[in-house]
């Protein structure tokens, strides 16, 4: 019989995900986000919200122009988020 | 009240914890946002509360006093929310420095507690990490501990206690007896002092991840979740930040809110107008004719009532802001609203003080508080008074009532709604412009910050809270703006009334005056947009407050009766002016920064008279070349 082989995981950042995304957080990566903030502010805003490795994270809803900003499901809690700093979040 | 239990800050170098033991000691309330922090303290202090502001700052300082079951008499202090102590905000910094002992206006906390939403623990443990390195003695409350448990959320109290090393109590602060535990751990808690060095250091990335794996540890082993979130909040928030049927609603709820603020208000605001009006006039009556009879007439109740007569507007448009905030929804707002107003360079929370700014710019500019962004707060002060205020109803009304014909357009639009409408549309489009102008001109350099919001469940607003909220909102309003608005007005009375004219003159009063003079002097200036020098004196005591422009008019065309007898003005202009002069007027109050109390409000809140002057400067400047445009473009249209 043949094995399944384990599917290739891919990183991608959660700004790009779609509505009703469901994943983890692999890591985050905040430098070249485009974001307003530094890259060091910006991973600690992300993490003081609950965006550590390992959470499970799901796009719940999207803004009406550009399906910005989004609103993410991070375990516990509901986070609303440009996708911009969203991208700096990434989610396999 | 004895003297132990004062809630006066007393600053004692280096004695702070002397108090302890003399049945007195302070502690300081922290959590995150959304935690119920303030429901807790409103259920452990009651009406026993103050709120101030923060010497040299405008963080609001809310603080209050608990009898324990023991007899200890407790000052609390209610902190700004925060998610940690690294201090992004001005009220953040307030939170981290109470905690940390530094701030020299208050005296150092003898114990913490924290407070958490037993609902949504995660974020809260990890602060909770956090603080014990402060070394002060602390305690968490589970607050909201109902809610957690109707929905299957299993939290071992104990076992929590002991894996983060604090004393660990449930409540439901907004129940009767849902505190009896806190009180009674207080009792424990107050009387020991001490506590350890300080090992805080604003955290880096590092440290934070690694507080909140430790916490999401500690979660695991301390609570079981019943791995559904609450269906109810899913299922409100499937329709309310549905894209189309959310905004959708969102300008259902704003259009009540509207109704609410102009309809509802209009009977009190009557019935205090004429309290006032019959304050004044048996003033009239009862006093020789003169100086002093003007002065507490026209300066001191006149004043006081421009003032007190925005009070049912205010209170209303804030009763709606409190129980869509309590219930949850304000988050929500602001994130249907984000993208819209971030094209013009606004911040989604900008909503909230722009809305309130069509009441009144004062409370629209004191809510700018809740934007964390320096740069997005400045913004949103700028473009705030743009807003169209009642108080520029009064103004609208006269000249609209007095040169537009009660007609109707295609049929079912009247001319005048059409024009009103117009006027706020200007001054909506107006604040739009100016903020996405104010992008390019001041933050050229600056990418535009961030917009991270936690969106918390859904909650049933408690008619208490609301209440106390309101009395405290009144109360700030009337004492800030009563304070300046007051000041203003004495200043524009006694502009108005000196020099008194010389003997056997015939003319109203005004003509001889500061104000008067004032008015000539400007009024070459002003005669280019179609002014006359009537209106150029009017506009000197309308500084005060924009309808106070409608009785000066009266005063200046020698019309007795004030504001009540807006009827004759109105016919008396539709006499004088011509139709450009009267458009050029309401196209001038439209921008002009026509309100002293605001721009006194904006150099309070941005703590440099710089904003002040770049307010005042690009409003002035706009009202000149909208009605310079409109009296120019009617006179060519055949209406001079």
């Amino acid at each position: 019989m043949l094995r399944e082989s384990p599917p290739v995981i891919a990183r991608s950042p959660l700004g790009r995900g779609r509505l009703g995304f469901r994943g983890r957080i692999d890591s985050i990566q905040a430098t070249g986000s485009g974001s307003g903030l530094a890259p060091d502010e910006l991973e600690r805003r992300l993490i003081e919200l609950g965006f550590v490795e390992g959470a499970s994270v799901e796009i719940l809803h999207e803004g009406i122009i550009g399906r910005d900003p989004i609103a993410v499901r991070v375990d516990s809690a509901t986070v609303a988020i440009r996708r911009r700093e969203a991208m700096a979040i990434l989610v396999v | 009240m004895t003297d132990c239990c004062s809630d006066t800050p007393t600053i004692e170098a280096g004695a702070a914890t002397t108090t302890v033991g003399l049945g007195s000691c302070q502690c300081a309330l922290v959590g995150t946002p959304n935690s119920g922090k303030t429901a807790l303290f409103n259920a452990l202090t009651g009406s026993r509360q103050k709120v101030a502001n923060y010497p040299g700052v405008t963080v609001e300082r809310k603080a209050g006093v608990v009898h324990t079951p023991a007899g200890l008499c407790i000052r609390i202090v209610d902190l700004p929310g925060t998610y940690s102590l690294r201090a992004r905000s001005p009220d953040e910094e307030i939170t981290r420095d109470v905690v940390l002992g530094k701030l020299a206006s208050e005296t150092p906390p003898d114990f913490l507690v924290c407070v958490a939403d037993s609902t949504n623990l995660r974020l809260a443990l990890r602060l909770v990490l956090e603080l014990r390195r402060v070394g002060r003695p602390m305690m968490l409350v589970l607050n909201m501990y109902d809610i957690a448990r109707r929905r299957g959320l299993d939290i071992d109290a104990h076992k929590l206690s002991e894996l983060l090393g604090v004393p660990v109590v449930t409540a439901v602060s907004v129940r009767k007896g849902g505190i009896d535990a806190v009180l009674s751990e207080l009792d424990k808690l107050a009387p020991k002092g001490g506590g350890s060095a300080s090992s805080w250091h604003s955290p880096s990335a590092t440290d934070l991840r690694a507080d909140q794996h430790k916490a999401d540890e500690i979660l695991r082993a301390a609570v079981r979740t019943p791995g559904r979130p609450d269906t109810l909040t899913a299922r409100l928030d499937s329709v309310l930040l549905h894209p189309a049927a959310g905004l959708a609603i969102l300008f259902v709820i704003l259009f009540v809110m509207f109704q609410a603020v102009f309809t509802w208000a209009k009977p009190l605001m009557d019935l205090i107008s004429n309290g006032f009006g019959w304050l004044g006039a048996s003033t009239h009556a009862a006093l020789p004719a003169g100086l002093l009879q003007s002065f507490i007439e026209n300066g001191v109740i006149g004043g006081v009532g421009s003032v007190v007569v925005f009070l049912p507007q205010i209170l209303i448009l804030f009763l709606f802001i409190l129980l869509l905030e309590d219930l949850g929804y304000m988050a929500r707002a602001a994130f249907l609203m984000d993208k819209i107003m971030g094209g013009a360079g606004l911040h989604g929370r900008a909503f909230i003080p722009l809305l309130s700014s069509f009441a009144c710019a004062i409370p629209g500019i004191m809510s700018t508080r809740v934007i964390d962004n320096k740069r997005d707060r400045l913004t949103t002060i700028l473009v705030a008074p743009l807003m169209t205020c009642s108080a520029r109803i009064p103004v609208y009304t006269l000249i609209v009532a007095a040169f537009i014909p009660n007609t109707n357009v295609w049929g079912v639009f009247s001319l005048q709604g059409l024009v009103m409408f117009g006027l706020y549309g200007a001054g909506i489009l107006s604040a739009l412009g100016v903020s996405t102008a104010a992008k390019y001109v001041f933050w050229r350099d600056e990418p535009s910050p961030p917009f991270m919001l936690e969106l918390p469940d859904y909650k049933l607003p408690r008619l208490k809270s609301v209440g106390l909220g309101l009395v405290t909102r009144a109360k700030a309003f009337l004492y800030r703006a009563g304070t300046t608005i007051f000041a203003m007005m004495m200043l524009v009375w006694f502009l108005a009334s000196f020099p008194r004219p010389p003997m056997g003159a015939s003319g109203p009063a005004i003509n001889y005056s500061l104000a008067a003079m004032i008015g000539r002097l400007i009024h070459p200036l002003l005669a280019p947009i179609g002014f006359n020098w009537q209106i150029s004196v009017a506009l000197i005591p309308g500084m005060a407050a924009r309808e106070v422009a409608v009785a000066a008019l009266g005063t200046v065309y020698s019309i007795s009766g004030g504001s009540d007898a807006a009827g004759a003005i109105g016919s008396r202009l539709a006499g004088q002016w011509s139709i450009a002069t009267a458009l050029a007027f309401l196209a001038w109050y439209v921008f002009a920064p026509q309100c002293a109390s605001t721009l006194a409000v904006i150099r309070r809140e941005t703590g440099s008279s710089k904003w002040m002057w770049v307010t005042f400067g690009y409003m002035l400047a706009l009202a000149y070349i909208a009605a310079f445009a409109t009296y120019h473009i009617a006179v060519a249209l055949g209406a001079g």
